[in-house]
């Protein structure tokens, strides 16, 4: 169906209603519970799962296919930021012209680049691209700022010219919407307890996602999906084989360089706000850890990444000394403290300790990233039962 | 199960590589200062067997004993395996980039027991000699074999390993080799020998075993095999 | 004048004259193989003709147009494939993916985006990629991972890879080292068929003389980088200065 595989289908069908129901199973604790604080299910949260998923599918195109390890792609998220922002500005309110202007600006941004750091392979690969993209930071924050806005970032303001509907404003600053649908708005349904929010914004957010994942599918069982793999395989035998392997990567380069400007772009159809900082190295690295946490080259494992990080970022760390002591509270004075003392350095602030280590856990134990230790264990647990029949 | 331990012994040895079950359960033995041929065809698992015995991580040793002069191997990693005496001529040869051929002899004498001194192993092979400040790898083919050959006698081994020693290799090198390890043989030397030219490793070898997709389906001696008319043609065609 | 021109080729590594003012011409539709000694630079002269390496001097002309200068890509675009000795396969994908990946170079050419057409949907490719396979008795490894084969196999699916072009010209390198006799009786076969019914021109570098007497219409004998003898094959086995560079006593 939709000229997927019955798998490959099934798997677009599970992202279809992991992201539509999203809402639902992100809020497991009801309101004013003690665990309230661990329900992801509100739009600002969600929006950020689903963009930088398709950030992460589509950094996978060319690393996880490919091979070939980025360190600049938060370049092109930026960049693709600032096109958002500009659109949003100059032409209209709408996001729909944002994000397309943002996804193309992104890739001739992506060719340019990718043109030059893909000269090299390995290692000088990546400190071409890094420095590219420390350069692109760099220039954003100062002698751009006329474009960029500098430190103080990109945003929209109430005296923008906005040529299609600049006329339309009141007294406020308008809010990004979708034909008048604003991205802000939200439904909210109380069911007992808990309570479910359904974001205007996070859905047009999920509807990209399952069109960027659809495409990523696509382009991994294709003739042109298996040749970026030949490229990983052997390099030097393809062009033996008389495939120019450089094109290859390049287009590889690009489309990965464009899902990170229509992640960019999102993110200011979302917010209007576009910083110099969203282009830092450590934006960069965000991605390459997402891919490799959730599974290399795997369909579902960025998505997965993503998710996981963002959750990490947004959720664990706000988890303070006060609420620990709160939990350990019924234990006997000393015990708690103890226990207090011991866990208060991975939480809270410390949310990178917890993540460095479950990062590391998983390369170690998990070459294969999330995905590939999963299915490494299903299949271990396949061969048993059809052995022992 | 303990049949008599003899000087080296493979019992019930399983491997995989990956998902592949590549050697399923072979046992054999070998005495002291014999020369075993291992012979099948291709993807019966003979290099695989070799590996496995060498302590080489793939294939993956999953069930099985094999124990050398009474040590046991299936507990070793590899470089435990060559302390016990294991020595591997792999068939890529593996001579290491960026040394000289005297570089290569030397690093495998870092660590004791010795066996031949370089100048023993310059005799059995004067073009080393010759070419003893050259880079190993910029040696031709059967110049590297030789190197490879030399390197495992320098150490005090219990057992030669041969992959394919023949291999790509031009008729006078293979024979100027055949020489050479029948020399080595004489000198007492027990040795597996893994050969697609089976005549010849059958020449060289007192015993032989035949696998056959990662199962040994004949053992004898060597005569038996060349006189075997049905044998050689099922499993070796020849 | 012959499918492939070589004159006067030279290369020289730093001290080592590795080609010695090489010629060679190799017939349209014929066998050629090359014999020597090992380090005789018969692997040097093959990499001279598929782009690896540059000759310092000489020429090596293809149906007319000169091969030096190019790149591997454009070679094999011009209908030249090479199977490679240690085998040079893609580890990690699968038998079949090793022989679609050089189809579709045939078909498609050097780039071709084609990102939105599912393989699987690739039929003929599909069936081409096959066909070789079963040509060369590996039908049943099709979906193995190229790396956990033999060593015997992996070289047959080299072969399968330079056959699956349907090239012009195929280079091979010593294609049946570390074959079974069996599996190397089988690829004769196949080459020879190949032979005569497409009419592929090929070289072919082996030191096992079964296989060059079996398929050779010419042979030319490399030592110290000159081709020293180069006739009919019946004639080079008693050729007294072959018996000495290379074939050795037993022969």
């Amino acid at each position: 169906m939709l000229g997927l595989s019955r798998k490959d289908f099934l798997t677009l069908l599970f992202v279809l209603l992991l992201v539509a129901a999203a809402p639902i199973f992100l809020n497991p604790f009801p309101e004013g519970s003690k665990f309230a604080q661990f329900n992801a299910g509100y739009p600002d949260l969600m929006q950020r799962f689903v963009i930088f998923g398709i950030f992460a599918i589509g950094y996978n195109i060319l690393f996880g296919l490919t091979g070939y390890l980025s360190f600049g792609h938060a370049a092109f998220l930026g960049a693709g930021s600032y096109a958002g922002v500009w659109m949003l500005k100059l032409l209209t309110i709408n996001v729909i012209p944002a994000i397309l202007v943002s996804t193309l600006v992104a890739g001739i941004f992506s060719l340019l680049i990718g043109y030059i750091s893909l000269r090299r392979s390995g290692i000088y690969f990546s400190i071409l691209t890094l420095a590219f993209a420390q350069m692109s930071f760099a220039l954003a924050a100062s002698v751009l700022t006329p474009i960029t806005g500098g430190e103080t970032g990109l945003q929209t303001a109430l005296n923008d010219p906005r040529i299609l509907d600049g006329a339309s404003v009141g007294g406020n600053i308008p809010a990004p919407s979708l034909f008048g649908l604003q991205m802000g708005y939200s439904w909210k349904v109380a069911v007992g307890d808990w309570l479910w929010t359904f974001n205007v914004g996070y859905y047009l957010c999920a509807f990209v996602l399952l069109i960027a994942f659809y495409i990523s599918i696509r382009i991994f069982r294709s003739p042109f999906g298996m040749m970026l793999k030949a490229v990983k395989s052997n390099n030097q035998r393809l062009s033996y084989t008389g495939i120019s392997p450089r094109p290859y990567t390049l287009a590889a380069f690009v489309i990965s360089g464009m899902y990170a400007g229509l992640a960019g772009g999102l993110m200011v159809s979302m917010d209007p706000l576009a910083g110099a900082e969203r282009m830092q190295w450590t934006a960069s690295g965000e991605v390459v850890l997402m891919t490799i946490l959730g599974g290399v080259g795997t369909l579902i494992g960025p998505v997965l990444g993503a998710g996981l990080i963002k959750y990490f970022e947004n959720i664990f760390s706000k988890i303070n000394e006060n609420l620990l002591e709160q939990w350990f509270a019924f234990m006997p004075e000393g015990l708690g403290d103890f226990i207090v003392t011991i866990i208060y350095p991975f939480v809270g602030k410390g949310w990178h300790l917890t993540l460095g280590l479950m990062f590391m856990l998983v390369v170690i134990f998990m070459p294969g990233g999330l995905i590939g230790g999963l299915s490494g264990i299903y299949k271990r647990v396949f061969r048993r039962r059809s052995t022992a029949q | 199960m303990s049949a008599e331990r003899g000087y080296f012994t493979c019992n019930d040895i399983h491997a995989y590589y990956g998902e592949s079950y590549i050697v399923q359960g072979v046992s054999f033995q070998v005495r002291e200062g014999e020369i075993l041929a291992l012979l099948g065809r291709n993807g019966a698992g003979k290099t695989s067997t070799l590996r496995t015995i060498a302590r080489i991580g793939d294939p993956e040793l999953q069930q099985g004993e094999i124990w050398l002069n009474n040590q046991p191997l299936h507990n070793m990693a590899s470089y435990e395996a060559a302390v016990a005496g294991v020595g591997l001529v792999p068939e890529d040869r593996r001579i290491i980039p960026g040394l000289t051929v005297e570089e290569n002899i030397k690093l495998a004498q870092i660590v004791e027991p010795v066996g031949w001194s370089i100048e023993q192993i310059y005799e059995l092979f004067p073009r080393l000699g010759e070419r003893r400040k050259q880079e190993g790898v910029t040696l031709s083919g059967g110049e590297q074999q030789m190197l490879a050959i030399g390197r495992a006698l320098s150490r005090d081994i219990k057992l030669l390993l041969l992959d394919e020693p023949y291999e790509g290799l031009a008729p006078v090198i293979v024979q100027e080799i055949e020489k050479t390890l029948h020399y080595i043989r004489e000198q007492g030397m027990t040795a597996i020998i893994v050969e697609q030219n089976a005549v010849a490793a059958l020449e060289l070898a007192d015993r032989a075993v035949i696998l056959d997709t990662g199962e040994l389906v004949f053992e004898g001696s060597a005569k038996e095999v060349l006189e075997n008319e049905q044998l050689r043609h099922e499993y070796l065609a020849i | 004048m012959g499918a492939l021109e070589v004159r006067g080729v030279n290369k020289r590594f730093g001290g080592l004259q590795a080609l010695n003012d090489v010629n060679l011409t190799v017939e349209e539709g014929r066998i050629h193989a090359i014999i020597g000694p090992n380090g005789a630079g018969k692997s040097t002269l093959l990499n001279c003709f598929v782009g690896r390496l540059t000759p310092d001097s000489g020429t090596v002309m293809f149906h007319g147009k000169s091969l030096l200068g190019r790149q591997p890509h454009q070679i094999n675009q011009a209908g030249v494939s090479r199977v490679f000795q240690t085998p040079e396969i893609f580890a990690d994908l699968t038998v079949l993916e090793n022989v679609m990946i050089p189809a579709l170079a045939h078909r498609d050419g050097i780039f071709e985006f084609n990102a939105f057409k599912p393989m699987r949907h690739e039929t003929d490719i599909h069936k081409r990629a096959h066909d070789v396979l079963e040509d060369l008795g590996m039908a049943d490894k099709t979906d193995m991972v190229a790396a956990s084969m033999s060593r015997g196999d992996k070289r047959r699916l080299e072969m399968a890879m330079g056959l699956v072009q349907e090239p012009k010209l195929l280079l091979l390198d010593e294609p049946t080292a570390g074959m079974s006799r069996a599996d190397t009786n089988n690829t004769i076969e196949v080459l020879r068929h190949i032979g005569d019914s497409r009419g592929i021109t090929m070289i072919i570098i082996e030191h096992d003389m079964h296989v060059v007497f079996s398929l050779a219409d010419r042979i030319s004998v490399l030592a110290q980088g000159t081709v020293i003898v180069e006739d009919a094959p019946e004639n080079i086995k008693g050729n007294v200065k072959v018996q000495e560079a290379y074939l050795g006593g037993a022969h």
